[in-house]
C-alpha cells in the first residue's frame, strides 16, 4: 500500500471530507510525526506502536572508494516498536502472502 | 512528552482547520488502515516517512530467562519499520539531550 492508496481508502471510509482534503490531512499527519521525532519527542499510538530515537555512537568509517578512514559523529535514528494489538493482528495474518 | 493521537488531531485542527471531530476520525482511520493493510499481509510504503515491512520468522529455540528451561519460540510474522531518507535526515540532525 502506498500513500496515495491510503488516502483513497480513508477518503472512501468517511463522509465529511473530499479526497483533496484527506490528502492534505494525511500528508500533514506524517509532517506532524516527523516534526515530533526531529525534535527528539517520542510518538505513542495505543494499539499501533511507538516511535522513538535511538542513538548511534560516533565511529570510524571508511570511504569505500579510497579506503581512507573518516571520523563519523554520533547520530540519532528513528526506531519503531509495534504495539501489542498490531503484533497480534499481523501474526494472525501469517497465512496471507506478503505483498507490496 | 510523547505525541499521541489526541495531539495529532489537535495539530490538524490548528494547522489545517479541520473541525475536531473530523480530525479525530481522520487520525483514527489513518492508523486503523495501516493496521488493516499489515494484518492482511500488505506492506506499507509512505514515501518521505518510511516503510512498514513484514518478515516471517522461523521457529527458533528460546529459553525462559527465569527458570532457564528451553522452550521453542514459535514461527511468527513481525512488522519492521525502515525510515525513509527524508525522515532519517531530519532526525540525524537532532542533537538534544536524551529523550
Amino acid at each position: 500500500m502506498t500513500k496515495s492508496e491510503l488516502i483513497e481508502l480513508i477518503a472512501a471510509k468517511q463522509q465529511h471530507l473530499p479526497t483533496k482534503d484527506v490528502e492534505l490531512a494525511v500528508k500533514q499527519v506524517l509532517e506532524i510525526m516527523g516534526d515530533a521525532l526531529s525534535q527528539g519527542s517520542r510518538i505513542e499510538i495505543r494499539g499501533f506502536g511507538s516511535f522513538s530515537l535511538h542513538f548511534r555512537p560516533p565511529r570510524q568509517g571508511r570511504n569505500p572508494k579510497t579506503g581512507e578512514t573518516v571520523a563519523l559523529s554520533g547520530k540519532y535514528v528513528p526506531h519503531f516498536k509495534p504495539g501489542k494489538d498490531l503484533r497480534e493482528r499481523v501474526n494472525a495474518g501469517i497465512d496471507n502472502p506478503i505483498r507490496d | 512528552m510523547a505525541l499521541t493521537k489526541a495531539e495529532i488531531a489537535e495539530a490538524l485542527f490548528d494547522q489545517l482547520g479541520l473541525n475536531k471531530r473530523e480530525a479525530r476520525e481522520l487520525v483514527d482511520l489513518f492508523f486503523e488502515e495501516l493496521r488493516a493493510a499489515l494484518s492482511t499481509g500488505e506492506q506499507v510504503k509512505l514515501s518521505g516517512f518510511g516503510n512498514f515491512d513484514l518478515r516471517d520468522k522461523n521457529q527458533r529455540p528460546g529459553r525462559n530467562p527465569k527458570t532457564g528451561k528451553e522452550i521453542p519460540i514459535s514461527a511468527r510474522r513481525v512488522v519492521t519499520f525502515r525510515p525513509g531518507q527524508k525522515l532519517k535526515a531530519r532526525v540525524e540532525a537532532y542533537a538534544g539531550t536524551k529523550q
